[in-house]
């Protein structure tokens, strides 16, 4: 049964995308703000293809909007990393680099899955997701060797987001494609952008889980979805 | 609107220079950066145009107020779309105040330290989801009612940003008016939020316009340089004659117990906004006045570091590039 990997996806693209939607107007520059923007609203639209499907399939009668505003932090299965405070510039694009690197590897491999609609979906998220991983890409490199400031900034968001990498490529039975199975060519392009940028990655790989597994979120998540849910939650009669 | 009260500064330039430039605008002509023009026209348009794009991306705050509460994907698809829009509708309009010699970190810091100002209408708060409908299909109505004559404005630069941007903000004026018919036929609640939304934006909208022409005394030598189409009244006149019956077809009901239709004139009599209100937000005393100057002012505080390193980044490059040739 795909539904929950459906689920993992639709949920990581949604928190992500909020999060990063929550910069919209606050951005260091305009040119940022309007690519944080896209970014978030690509995050959005492939939310709804996910769940989606996910609703669809599960047969319950439920929307991705009913999967997204009705449930509770305990059954979201997003990464940890995703559901992390944007804090300053630095974290939220290192954080969005991270992501990215394991986003467009898991996206090429299930654009090959022998389910169609699955393969369809991420053919078309493929397509955004590379532009995403160029774009942050750049940022950390340009930020990691631009300036002393932005070089210690940047290198204090690889530490502090650090731990919540290995989750990405824990993997089980409900994942659409082994995520273990990706680490060597997200490594591998780690290494150059981070050589790049002149960062350095840290030496442990100690890493929380959690997230994707429902087990424990970070306290952050309820608040995100407090804030998120509020209006569908508060009046639940109403239609938007 | 979305620049109001812009003083025309009066010109001493060659007045056979200024007869030969008049006689371009009268003909038509559209002015180039290039072209010779009077100093008070470079230095009125600078004015108003800066103010333009500070009102798009001040604008950006009220309505980002509820993206991450938008309450459906699409709703909220839509919603980041429209205040990304307002950021690009800033950015073309800043370019276009360059074409003038003036950089958009100037004009930033005359946003921050008061010397410049935003749209009024964008000191107001926006307290539920269906002032995301007011907003859209009120404020862009209005906006849109200035900004369509503008696209043939004298300056070349600033009638073509104007052809993008009213494109766009008739497509948000739309979402807008979609979001008021959801709620205005929603539950009891929503019918309230609707109702709400009205009765806080009718007026500060029809500030939008500025004050009547009998007391806005710069006007004359914009429009003799075409950088202002029509006079303040006659905008506020067509805005509410189209919104009215909009009003009536959602049910809701304008907060003016004088409004009433003019047979003879053909068109409503209506009640003026308070226009001591107006100028208390001019002087920086609206509702969210300080709150949105304190964020763009933290923006660009935050985001100094960013700016500073993508330019040194830039340097290394170039320099290597150099290097290497």
């Amino acid at each position: 049964m795909s539904v929950p990997g459906l689920i993992r996806m639709g949920d990581n693209t949604l928190v992500l995308g909020q999060r990063v939607s929550e910069w919209c107007g606050h951005a260091p520059a305009l040119e940022e703000d309007i690519a944080l923007a896209n970014t978030a609203l690509d995050l959005i639209g492939q939310t709804q293809l996910w769940l989606g499907l996910a609703a669809e399939r599960e047969g319950k009668g439920r929307t991705a909007d009913t999967l997204a505003y009705h449930r509770d932090a305990w059954d979201f299965r997003n990464l940890l990393l995703v559901e992390q405070p944007n804090q300053d510039f630095g974290v939220t694009m290192m954080r969005q680099f991270l992501f990215d690197s394991w986003h467009l590897e898991a996206l090429t491999t299930l654009a090959e899955h022998d389910d169609t609609e699955i393969s369809a979906i991420a053919q078309k998220s493929v397509k955004e997701v590379t532009y995403h991983r160029e774009r942050s890409s750049d940022t950390v490199i340009a930020l990691g060797e631009g300036t002393e400031e932005s070089h210690a900034r940047m290198q204090a968001a690889l530490d502090r987001l650090w731990p919540y990498v290995g989750e990405m490529f824990s993997t089980d039975g409900d994942d659409l494609t082994d995520m273990a199975a990706l680490r060597p060519a997200f490594d591998t392009y780690l290494e150059t952008v981070l050589t790049e940028a002149t960062l350095v990655r840290p030496h442990s790989d100690f890493a929380h889980m959690g997230g994707k597994t429902g087990a424990r979120h970070t306290e952050h998540l309820g608040h995100m979805l407090a804030t998120m849910q509020v209006l569908p939650r508060s009046y639940p009669d109403a239609t938007w | 609107m979305y620049a109001q009260m812009i003083k025309s500064e009066a010109t001493q330039d060659d007045p056979e220079k200024l007869a030969a430039f008049q006689a371009r605008i009268d003909a038509g002509d559209k002015i180039e950066p290039k072209d010779w023009m009077p100093a008070g026209y470079r230095k009125t348009l600078i004015r108003q145009i800066g103010q333009h794009a500070h009102s798009e991306i001040v604008g950006q705050l009220p309505e980002g107020n509820w993206i991450t509460r938008a309450p459906t994907l699409e709703r909220k698809a839509i919603l980041l779309a429209k205040v990304q829009d307002e950021a690009g509708h800033g950015l073309y309009l800043y370019c276009a105040a360059e074409t003038l010699g003036v950089s958009r970190d100037e004009l930033t810091e005359m946003l921050l330290d008061g010397r410049m100002k935003y749209s009024s209408i964008f000191a107001y708060p926006t307290l539920t989801w269906a002032d995301m409908g007011a907003v859209g299909w009120l404020v862009d109505g209005a906006a849109i009612m200035n900004q369509v004559p503008l696209q043939r404005t004298s300056y070349g630069p600033y009638a073509r940003s104007m052809v993008r941007i009213c494109k766009e903000e008739s497509f948000h004026q739309r979402q807008g008016f979609d979001i008021m018919m959801k709620m205005a036929n929603g539950t009891n609640t929503q019918k309230r939020m609707a109702q709400d939304a009205l009765n806080r934006f009718w007026y500060p909208s029809l500030m939008m316009f500025g004050p009547s022409d009998k007391e806005s005394v710069h006007s004359e030598q914009s429009m003799a340089w075409k950088i202002k189409m029509n006079s303040n009244d006659e905008l506020r006149q067509k805005f509410v004659d189209q919104t009215v019956p909009q009003a009536e077809y959602l049910g809701l009901t304008i907060p003016d117990e004088t409004l009433a239709w003019n047979e003879e004139k053909g068109e409503y009599d209506f009640a003026e906004p308070d226009w001591s209100e107006f100028f208390d937000v001019l002087k920086g005393n609206g509702p969210c006045s300080v709150e949105r100057i304190e964020a763009r002012q933290k923006a660009w505080d935050d985001g100094a570091w960013v700016r500073e390193a993508r330019l040194a980044h830039a340097a290394k490059k170039q320099a290597a590039k150099v290097a290497a040739e």
